[in-house]
């Protein structure tokens, strides 16, 4: 299969967008050769605009591009775009309800080498505790580039997330349609049910196929859009398969997890047990061996659902 | 400037103070010290300078003020509700519960404000966003952002500072009202921002510094600030917090505090007097 890093969709989808949106303005801090706005800039180079190292300044311009009407995006890494800019965001962004979009990439902990400083897996607790603000983490390039384009008529702060690390493209181009806040069933199943996010789709996806040679048949979810969140889809979920497992790059402590728990206990409550990162750190190291250590990965997602299972 | 309109703009400016006294009396609460030493320039502004529209608040060519140095938003209210954006008699109702005057500005609540500030040293930055959006399509208005001389302490403030010159905003005018106080004391002691004019000019912007009670020189500073080409410009004006209201002058026991009813008879009084010499 295919792989490639969904920072890489977001700087294509860029392109694609101002063909859509000519109004299109992309600020980036000094690292669109990471965030891959620099793909967007050699196209576009009048309606790129780099802030420096300075990203709250960066999120206060886009708001006020942002007031003046034209689609802006913001550019950074996640640590830096929901954390250091935390307070932009919410003040200059999100209370006045303006149109930006952060297109955050390298987020958790795949972006491996550069180590905890810039592993950020708290950004999607940060930017969903945020009144006003939509949260997108698109899980492969098919996704990531449609969640992109989306934007073109979604009106809104909207906080999106990409990553570092090259993977799976399982979603078909030819007949994928994204729709803000609507999870996606891509294996039904009645045992339990493993709900994933952004990279941890295409380990789900595994991990669901390795269920089923062992007898167990595990319904798959992608949320792509952590807020609003699809009751819906969680809801059915819970009352037909009774057990939930989530899966996440990403703090167990107010992320997925804790969004789907929010969901189950007040309209269906069943064990929702959380995969992700445990309230620590990260620390160095090649981005798949780390995912693997953190228990990122379809094996751990196996152990666990057979755990859950008493298998 | 033209006496006829200079004699309009005091006469003005003594409501808009005590637009702010009113308000802030109501509320028990607010802040009048740096809403009084402001009071001027933006009652220049909104009544002389600025091209906006209330009764099309939001239309798309307007100029654009920033009150990056929010907790003033008495000072823009009684400014924007005397240029006919709202009635003047909602100015008592700052800080209620049931009011669209917010204790800081909010975007989409109240007509004319631009940008929803209070947490200093962000209003800039949208100001900056503003300016180069005006850029980028060839549109002709200004915009303008008032910051306190406190506020600048923010780094915030030289990121926005240095995007600025960076980007050639030549449509952006920075006013740093420079009353020399803030919350803890005086701004010397507290962390001093000094020199104000050669930190801008490090930057690379145009620097004027003038007497923020004098119209004459505000209209100049403004009239200069139009001319120049590839740079923004940073108005620096000398200031008295609190001026206009004999006991609230340079006494920073007034940068967050409200009259009692004794107090704010006393202010009313003393503007009602201004006022009225004014008008003799």
């Amino acid at each position: 299969m295919e792989k490639k890093a969904t920072r890489e969709s977001y700087g294509e989808g860029l392109i694609q967008l101002a063909e859509v949106r000519p109004d299109l303005v992309v600020l980036d801090a000094d690292l669109a050769a990471a965030t891959k706005t620099g793909i967007f800039k050699k196209a576009c180079p009048d309606k790129h605009f780099d802030c420096g190292i300075a990203e709250a300044n960066m999120m206060g311009v886009a708001a006020g591009i942002a007031s003046t009407g034209k689609l802006v995006f913001a550019s950074s890494f996640a640590m830096f775009a929901a954390g250091r800019a935390f307070e932009i965001v919410r003040n200059s962004i999100c209370y006045p309800k303006l149109n930006v979009k952060i297109g955050a990439t390298h987020a958790g902990i795949s972006v491996g080498e550069d180590g905890a400083s810039h592993q950020c897996n708290e950004d999607i607790a940060l930017m969903t505790a945020l009144p006003n603000m939509t949260v997108i983490n698109p899980a492969d390039d098919v996704e990531a580039k449609a969640a992109v384009l989306a934007m073109a008529d979604y009106v809104g702060p909207t906080y999106m997330r990409f990553g570092r690390l090259a993977v799976p493209v399982f979603n078909d181009a030819a007949t994928y349609k994204f729709e803000v806040g609507k999870g996606i069933q891509l294996k039904d199943g009645k045992d339990i049910t493993i709900i994933a996010t952004g990279l941890m789709v295409a380990e789900a996806i595994e991990a669901g196929k390795a269920l089923a040679e062992q007898g167990i048949d595990a319904r798959i979810i992608n949320i792509h859009t952590i807020k609003p969140i699809d009751r819906d889809i969680i809801i059915k979920a819970a009352k037909e398969t009774g057990k939930i497992i989530t899966v996440e790059e990403h703090s167990v402590i107010g992320g997925l997890g804790s969004a789907v728990a929010n969901v189950v206990t007040e309209e269906c409550p069943v064990p929702v047990i959380k995969i992700g990162v445990n309230d620590c750190f990260g620390h160095s190291g090649p981005a798949v061996a780390l995912l693997k250590e953190f228990g990122l990965c379809a094996e751990n997602i196996v152990n666990v659902t057979k755990a859950a299972l008493g298998k | 400037m033209d006496a006829t309109l200079k004699k309009q703009l005091q006469i003005t400016a003594t409501k808009v103070r005590m637009g702010i006294i009113e308000g802030v009396y109501n509320a028990k609460a607010g802040h009048p010290g740096g809403s009084l030493s402001i009071a001027d320039t933006l009652t220049y502004l909104y009544m002389a300078r600025m091209n906006v529209n209330p009764e099309d608040p939001t239309m798309a060519d307007r100029d654009r003020l920033v009150l990056s140095k929010g907790h003033t938003a008495p000072a823009l209210y009684a400014c924007l509700a005397h240029r006919g954006f709202f009635p003047v008699e909602e100015l008592k109702t700052l800080r209620k519960i049931d009011s669209r005057l917010q204790g800081h500005p909010v975007l989409g609540k109240i007509p004319g404000v631009d940008m929803s500030t209070g947490s200093l040293g962000q209003g800039v930055s949208a100001a900056c966003g503003m300016a180069l959006s005006g850029k980028i399509s060839n549109e002709t208005y200004k915009v303008y952002a008032i910051l306190g001389d406190g506020e600048i302490q923010e780094g915030q403030v030289w990121e926005s500072a240095m995007f600025a010159a960076h980007y050639q905003l030549d449509n952006l005018v920075f006013v740093v009202d420079n009353n020399n106080l803030q919350i803890d004391g005086a701004i010397g002691d507290v962390m001093s921002p000094y020199p104000i004019d050669e930190k801008f000019q490090a930057f690379g912007w145009h620097v004027i510094t003038i007497d923020g009670h004098d119209f004459d020189a505000i209209e100049k500073a403004f009239n200069e600030a139009e001319t120049i080409a590839n740079q923004p410009t940073v108005i620096i004006q000398k200031s008295v917090k609190g001026k206009g209201v004999s006991y609230m002058e340079n006494n920073v026991a007034w940068h967050g505090a409200a009259p009692n009813e004794e107090q704010y008879n006393i202010a009313m009084n003393e503007l009602q007097a201004q006022l009225d010499e004014l008008q003799k």
